[in-house]
């Protein structure tokens, strides 16, 4: 489904990315780890299309398509969704206005039929009782005033709204309490499915205890150093990003 | 603009001090002439362009041009109407019959003709220092305007509309008109003030209002202003609030190429309290210029104004918020807040927010930002699907829909938000 071929990508001026390569197939879920400044974020960023971001080499193809291409509603369109790290308040827009017209250009863009307004009120209860939402927060303007928690489940909700096809959560879990990282992983787990691939960004192995992974990969300095199952988390949990760093020139220098 | 003025029939002419007090403007006027850049209150605003066309005076045909009927029910909101065309009183197309016991509303013209003499407090004055070549020249030839009283105690139930439109005319024509709103004590009244065009009307619009709200009595008053797009528009509200009277005050802005809006609010009695929520959104080469300009007299009053400016292409926008707290008016609460959007590089905002303080135990406030929209806010409507053009336009009716809270009944604000959604950006397209 997705496959990151030695992708280079600078901010700034200053390169970031490193020839970074992975790939992911539908069903699974990768989790991205590794020190600050290694390029996760960025990762993420570059996937959705934020501006600002330049990509000097490597590919993203995505279903067989030319990802980097496409402007961000057309990645959105085509099935990516970036849970931000810090998702931004929205003075004036109501959330369940944004959440119809998000998923009507989305429908729209691939030639499905809009909802009308009783048709997305229908939808949007069952995703409030399925992802044990706050239906108030629905009624307020787009994070406004949310807590930090609250602003990340809404992350989750507006993904188990819109359905995409790789979900990528960028540090989801940074600043969650263990109650609402509980909350967040038993959202991001109903939402596990064969046909929808997970990239789950983090810093620490915590999150990797409610969402377990498939595959662990290890980002330092812009480039996947070590891949590996949902044991290489815990081994990190134990020794540090340091020791993966000697682990790796290691295995480099054998 | 002035050219002719004299050969002009206005209403009421043979009356010894109306005579007097016209003549005497136009003096005033010949010697000042229009406001220019080094008048504070016309910095922003240049007249040059305007000052290279030429005007007739008045629509001769005004008052039997036929008017399309959508131009005369600009709004779905119920409610009897005045209609003004090409600045003539137009009784035939008004629709004032539902009018409550205690409320009257007439034409100056006919006001003029029939009981002049209490209208003299209004006319019979001499050019003082506020007096600008606007007010001067309306003064010496406005030939009609609203007459519009309710008594005390009277509670209008539906909104009243007045409904200002600018059709085509054999030539592009100047019109002034002079307008007096009374509310009596303890008086309730809403008034939808429409200001619409017919395309392709290049005319000039001068009105100048004296507002006087009673005791207790609350006025809504919501200025909705989608003047013809060649249209120059200049007003001058002066509003006096006694004892514990109210004004909660919104304008819509959207029209006309060079639109201008001087609200002079006295809160004169104690406790009064005058609320204004505005916004304009400008493309094209359009211009406004917002003057809110309060003045706190009695004790314990309240201003707050929230406004907001949106301007695309090449358009200039100008707000300037001045608060005034006169001694003796202790316990005065003042406020004015000023949000712009630029939505692109060759658009333009200033915004001057100013204080002058001169009692004890006041509270005063102001704030003024011109900026552009967030790019981060972008992203992240773009991250779910939402096409730039899409996002821009929710973003930036977002930043104006603060402007429209408080607005009643619920169908004139949806209308508002229609009217603002069709301004922007790509609706317009």
């Amino acid at each position: 489904m997705l496959k990151i071929e030695n992708l280079h990508a600078r901010i700034a001026g200053k390169e970031i990315l490193k020839g970074l390569s992975l790939e992911a197939k539908a069903g699974e879920v990768h989790a991205i780890m590794g020190p600050n400044g290694a390029g996760k974020s960025t990762l993420g960023n570059v996937l959705a299309g934020r501006p600002g971001y330049k990509v000097t080499d490597g590919s993203v193809t995505f279903d067989g398509k030319n990802l980097l291409e496409l402007e961000p509603e057309a990645r959105a369109a085509a099935g990516v969704f970036l849970a931000f790290q810090y998702p931004v308040e929205i003075p004036g827009v109501n959330n369940t206005y944004f959440l119809r017209a998000a998923l009507n250009a989305q429908r729209k863009a691939r030639g499905e039929q809009e909802l009308d307004s009783m048709q997305f009120l229908k939808l949007v209860r069952g995703k409030v009782n399925e992802m044990g939402m706050t239906p108030e927060l629905l009624n307020r303007a787009v994070n406004e005033g949310f807590s930090g928690g609250e602003k990340k489940r809404n992350e989750v909700f507006q993904m188990a709204l819109l359905e995409p096809r790789l979900a990528i959560l960028d540090e989801t879990d940074s600043g969650l309490d263990i109650d609402a990282l509980k909350q967040v992983a038993a959202g991001v787990n109903a939402l596990r499915s064969p046909e929808r691939a997970f990239l789950v960004i983090t810093h620490y192995q915590r999150l990797l205890d409610y969402i377990v992974p498939d595959f662990v990969h290890v980002l330092a300095d812009g480039r996947i150093v070590e891949s590996g199952d949902a044991q290489l988390a815990r081994e990190l949990e134990a020794h540090g990003y340091g020791w993966v760093r000697e682990h790796a020139s290691a295995g480099a220098g054998a | 603009m002035c050219d002719a003025a004299a050969s002009l029939r206005l209403p009421g002419s043979g009356l010894g001090w109306l005579d007097a007090a016209r003549a005497e403007a136009l003096r005033a006027f010949a010697e000042r002439g229009l406001p220019d850049q080094r008048n504070e209150l016309w910095k922003y605003t240049s007249l040059r362009a305007l000052a290279q066309r030429s005007y007739a005076p008045g629509d001769a045909d005004a008052t039997n041009r036929d008017v399309d009927a959508a131009l005369l029910q600009p709004s779905p909101v119920p409610g009897p109407r005045a209609v003004f065309v090409n600045g003539a009183f137009r009784g035939d197309l008004s629709e004032l019959d539902s009018l409550p016991e205690g409320v009257a509303v007439r034409s100056l013209a006919s006001a003029l003709h029939e009981s002049p003499e209490p209208l003299r407090f209004l006319l019979d004055r001499r050019a003082d220092a506020d007096d600008d070549g606007f007010t001067l020249l309306d003064r010496a030839v406005a030939a009609d305007g609203l007459v519009l009283s309710v008594a005390a105690g009277v509670e209008v139930p539906e909104s009243l509309h007045i409904v200002h439109i600018g059709v085509a005319a054999d030539t592009a024509a100047a019109w002034h008109l002079r307008s007096l709103i009374e509310l009596g004590e303890g008086a309730r009244l809403r008034l939808v003030e429409h200001h619409i065009g017919a395309e392709q009307t290049g005319h000039l619009a001068n009105l100048v209002r004296d507002i006087s709200v009673r005791k207790g009595a609350h006025l809504d008053w919501i200025v909705i202003q989608q003047a013809s797009a060649d249209a120059a528009l200049f007003r001058r509200s002066k509003l006096r609030l006694q004892d514990d009277a109210s004004v909660d005050f919104h304008a819509l802005e959207l029209g006309g190429k060079l639109a201008r809006h001087e609200i002079r609010a006295e809160l004169a009695g104690a406790q009064s309290r005058f609320v204004s929520r505005g916004a304009f959104v400008l493309h094209g080469r359009q211009h406004a210029d917002m003057e809110v300009l309060v003045t706190h007299r009695g004790r314990d009053t309240l201003s707050n104004a929230v406004w907001r400016g949106v301007a695309d292409d090449r358009a200039r926008g100008v707000v300037h918020g001045r608060i005034l707290v006169q001694p003796g008016a202790d316990g005065a609460d003042g406020s004015f807040y000023n949000k712009n959007l630029l939505l692109s590089p060759d658009a333009e905002i200033d915004t001057r927010p100013a204080l002058e303080i001169y009692a004890d135990e006041v509270k005063a406030n102001h704030g003024a930002t011109v900026g552009q929209l967030d790019e981060q806010v972008l992203f992240y409507l773009r991250s779910r699907g939402i096409p730039l053009e899409l996002a821009r336009r929710i973003l930036v009716r977002a930043f104006c829909s603060v402007t429209l809270d408080g607005i009643e009944p619920a169908s004139l604000r949806e209308h508002c938000e229609a009217l603002l959604a069709e301004q922007l950006p790509e609706a317009r397209a």
